[in-house]
């Protein structure tokens, strides 16, 4: 394995040492001297007034520091958010609570154990109102939950409006009128795609230290978006962005649910400004559950029409998506991103509604794919029962549709271009490696056996990457929270009078080895060895500006941005060399660590000599700024768009109703790869959160609003022993969005994977008339789907 | 007790966990909370050579014993073959997992150096980890046994991998 940079090449990660010895620094691994624990008092009823809150006796318990409640954090207004539609949330319970699991009073003590005392001694009643959980039920407005708002329905994403802002027609009456047609086939699907819960492994954790000295505070805390946080707390407490550093140091894990800002990020600070000392929270896994974001959370019926043949002549979804009680950051505008892949891979007008609605439960919000794999979800499904319909194989329906190679870039009816693709060749390339010809022929011998084997195809495209500065006019900067930029990359590139590399970025890891894959862009761009390069990231100090980790934006956009800072560390440099060598810069050529003039090996200046001469106004160029050091901006004029097509093959047990997955091909295209090791890492990672949606997990709250799945025991997690290995490959198509031609894979295998799963149950039961079943599909449900179509 | 080789004593609260004891007390803040109720494994580690999970088990009940945490795996200096497997096969991600992972992998690989990929999924499905899907984790622990018994690990399994 090579050890050094290359670009494509698979380097050792060079943050693993640290965190396979147990040296790994997670925020909830730190504890400074004379710090004091929260913990919280959180609601048990779904929604109600709050008629007593009696805080007496918990400040009187043994090692109490302090008890806070709304009227005490009051001032510092609610919640920001970044999309606020909707009701913010208050920082704490105002008189009444929402959903269970709201956070009504903040306990400081001295250790954790005094601090949940304190909790279990608050005297609180409520008097209790009937929640809104269902969803039809919240659009129907019968109970509004809150209500000084309109109506539950926050906002309805659709065609119209969305569409006209772009100067583009509508196309519901084409979808309409071809449903009209004679030769129309249409299939209709009801279906769910339900709740779920991100459950990084690393609970949540945030330490604030306020210096009453300096007058700054310093927070650390497992978050995606240290520069948000810092934004938060600067708007909200009136301080200077210089005065509020954030350090984000290993994350572990995030998939959406650490890409908001926080109350209890808010509180801890708020805390440790009034008492003057160090406070830290972190949150249980009982917390975790019901009082940090959920994803998903859709009903809806998907219907697509089509020609006997195969041709789809239109495609409607109508659904309507839970928002949970408050609005926080981006939530009302996660259907959004589905709506923007809404018609997938496929060459055909739309029609989409989704209502965004308010209910009496915790708020949802970005889960790694975030409103693309429903909006897959849904029109894969549907594709799947067509074929089936008109007797036509799935992978052939889905090819006669696809966008065709030379017509790209494709506008699509959501307005955006497509940027590139060879959605076939995928195809093609999944065919061979999963050998189909020959599953197919194994399916029937294993039907003519009895058994209930089934093939299921799940095709993607998705849109990331953000983003398009135009993007910001519509929620997605942060500008809410202080911060001026659009969702611009940056990279800070640096080489030291050493000949180190400081590499600095605005966005920071949960896992996606960022420290590996910027070493090797550098390294690529500079011929420095990887292990010479320092990639910084998550500290609000180091780099003034940042965006975060998310919507697989982080290799397209901040990634574009250092490719571009290097260039020009590179350029400075051959200026320096040209200098020393006496030579032309146009002339310098960088290889084996230094540079040399052209033609001429011999005439070589190592980096060493470059980089010191670099800071020493007397070593370098008359007409050029000391050091070796660029920054660089970046703003891509499009998403870019990654797309693949999935392959899983199982097997139902109709006895128990209990699925088996025999074998899972993938074929994902990214573009290019800077590392093919850490991008198959990222499609392992997302596939097992696709099927642990397809098949285990379900977030369930019940008619009174109670939160059922609050522990790992009932909201199940896949397992080793559940999954089977993956055979993943790839095509590459590269985009000309970014310089790199590099697509973004963080959220592709959870966006192709939930529907290949349930296509491919559903195929293995169709024989028995099974047509579709809802997610999870755990035993008891396919049983009773085998039971339903038998009868 | 001894942890990683060293004996240490203190006095306790009855109700202290082992993990929050390991954490707090001697600050071996390798092994990890994911749960605090014995389902995630992310706070494994070995209490007379069998895995534990010390989120389960009082300090006060590890009395007498020998404990092992992550920070004691490696030996000499020398990364044990389980650890050097997660590096080779890109094992982890965002690590938070990985020690108590390791640590269930290690103590696996005692009991038998030979499992099959089954042995190793059951072996290891105590121990939840939300970013690798298991697949790398399954190569590592295969990459780790075959290193104990002294063959070539098998090459990855990534495109362009030599
Ligand atoms: S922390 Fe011990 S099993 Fe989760
Ligand atoms: S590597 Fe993140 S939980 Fe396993």
């Amino acid at each position: 394995m090579a050890t050094t940079s290359v670009m494509g090449g698979a380097v050792k990660r060079r943050e693993d040492p640290a965190l396979i010895k147990g040296y790994g620094s997670f925020v909830d691994d730190m504890t400074p001297t004379r710090v004091a624990h929260v913990a919280f008092l959180r609601s048990p009823i779904a929604r109600a007034k709050i008629t007593k809150l009696d805080t007496s006796a918990a400040k009187e318990t043994e090692g109490v520091v302090a008890v806070y409640t709304h009227d005490d954090v009051s001032h510092l207004g609610p919640l920001l958010a970044q999309v606020p539609i909707g009701k913010l949330r208050p920082l704490l319970a105002d008189g009444e609570v929402n959903h269970v699991g709201e956070a009504i009073a903040m306990v400081v003590a001295e250790n954790r154990y005094a601090a949940q005392d304190a909790v279990d001694a608050i005297d609180v009643d409520y008097d209790v109102m009937t929640p809104v959980i269902d969803l039809k039920k919240a659009k129907s407005d019968e109970i509004k939950v809150h209500d000084e708002l309109e109506s539950n329905v926050l906002h309805t994403w659709t065609y119209h409006g969305y569409w006209d802002a772009l100067g583009l027609e509508d196309q519901t009456a084409e979808v309409d009128a071809a449903m009209e047609r004679d030769d129309a086939v249409v299939v209709s699907l009801e279906m769910t795609n339900q709740r779920l819960i991100p459950v990084a492994i690393e609970p949540r954790s945030v330490i604030a230290d306020w210096n009453p000295g300096y007058g700054s505070f310093t927070i650390h805390s497992s978050t995606q978006v240290p520069h948000a946080l810092g934004g938060a707390v600067s708007k909200m407490f009136g301080l200077k962005s210089t005065d509020v550093r954030v350090i984000a140091p290993e994350v572990g894990g995030g998939f959406g649910c650490k890409l908001n800002v926080y109350n209890d990020e808010i509180l801890v600070a708020f805390a440790s400004q009034a008492l003057g000392r160090p406070v830290k929270w972190t949150e249980t896994r009982r917390e975790a559950a019901g009082a940090t974001i959920h994803g998903r959370g859709w009903i809806g019926t998907a219907t697509l029409v089509g020609t006997k043949d195969g041709e789809f002549l239109g495609y409607k979804l109508e659904a309507i998506a839970d928002m949970g009680a408050y609005t926080q950051n981006f939530t009302v505008a996660i259907p959004l991103l589905g709506l923007w892949i809404a018609s997938g891979q496929y060459k055909m007008p739309v029609s989409w509604t989704v209502d965004c609605v308010v209910t009496n439960t915790m708020t949802t919000d970005a889960y790694r794919g975030a409103g693309r794999p429903e909006a897959i979800y849904y029109l894969e499904r549907v594709i799947d029962a067509y074929a089936r319909e008109i007797g036509m194989d799935p992978l052939d329906v889905r090819v006669k549709n696809f966008w065709q190679p030379d017509e790209f870039p494709a506008t699509m009816g959501c307005g955006f271009a497509l940027d590139s693709g060879d959605y076939e060749g995928a195809v093609e390339k999944l065919k061979a490696e999963a050998g189909y010809e020959d599953l197919l022929q194994k399916r029937e011998e294993a039907r003519a056996e009895g058994r209930h084997v089934g093939i299921g195809i799940g095709s993607y495209v998705e849109v990331c990457g953000f983003g398009p500065a135009v993007l910001a006019e519509i929620g997605f900067s942060w500008a809410n929270y202080g911060l001026p930029a659009s969702f611009n990359g940056s990279g800070i590139v640096r080489v030291n009078p050493d000949a180190t590399v400081t590499v600095v970025i605005g966005t920071g890891p949960t896992g996606q080895g960022h420290q590996t894959t910027w070493a090797q862009i550098v390294g690529d761009g500079l011929g420095i060895p990887v292990e010479d390069i320092k990639v910084l990231h998550g500290d609000t100090r180091e780099h003034p500006m940042g965006i975060g980790t998310f919507g697989s934006r982080s290799l397209s956009v901040d990634g574009a941005a250092t490719f571009e800072a290097t260039k020009k560390v590179r350029e400075k440099a051959a200026r320096i060399a040209a200098h020393i060598l006496e030579a032309s810069a146009d002339d310098i050529v960088f290889e084996d660590g230094g540079a040399h003039v052209a033609g001429s090996p011999d005439k070589r200046a190592e980096w060493a000599q470059i980089a010191k001469a670099a800071y020493q106004a007397h070593t370098s160029p008359e007409d050029l700024d000391s050091g070796l050091e660029a920054h660089t901006t970046f703003s891509p004029g499009n998403a870019t768009w990654p797309f693949g097509t999935h392959l899983a093959l199982v097997e139902v047990d109709s006895d128990t109703g209990d699925v088996k997955i025999l074998d899972y091909y993938a074929v994902d295209d990214c573009g290019n790869v800077v590392s093919p090791m850490i991008v198959n890492g990222q499609v392992h990672g997302g596939i097992a959160q696709g099927i642990g949606q397809a098949l285990f997990e379900d977030a369930v709250y019940d008619e009174a609003g109670n939160m059922l799945t609050g522990s790992l025991l009932d909201y199940p997690l896949p397992t080793a022993a559940d999954l089977p290995s993956l055979h993943l490959s790839h095509t590459v198509t590269p985009t000309d969005v970014n310089p790199m031609g590099v697509k973004g894979i963080g959220e592709a295998g959870t966006i192709g994977s939930a529907h290949t799963i349930v296509n491919a149950v559903v195929d293995a039961l169709s024989p028995l008339g099974v047509k579709h079943i809802d997610m999870p599909l755990r035993p008891k449900r396919v049983w009773a789907a085998i039971q339903e179509a038998s009868n | 007790m001894t942890v990683n080789g060293q004996e240490v004593t203190a006095d306790v609260e009855p109700r202290t966990l082992l993990v929050h004891f390991l954490r707090e007390n001697l600050r071996l803040t390798g092994t990890h909370v994911g749960c605090e109720t014995g389902y995630c494994g992310a706070c494994t580690i070995h209490v007379d050579g069998q895995p534990v999970k010390s989120c389960t088990m009082l300090a006060a009940q590890a009395d007498g014993a020998s404990v092992t945490t992550i920070e004691g795996l490696a030996q000499n200096g020398e990364l044990h073959p389980v650890q050097e497997g997660f590096w080779e096969r890109h094992g982890l991600q965002c690590g938070f997992c990985t020690p108590g992972m390791i640590m269930s992998a290690a103590a696996l690989l005692a009991e038998n150096d030979n499992p099959s990929e089954d042995q190793i999924r059951h072996g290891i499905e105590g121990n939840l980890c939300r970013c690798t899907g298991y697949h790398n984790i399954v190569r590592a622990v295969e990459y780790a046994g075959a290193k104990v018994r002294g063959e070539e690990p098998p090459a990855p399994d990534w495109e362009g991998a030599s």
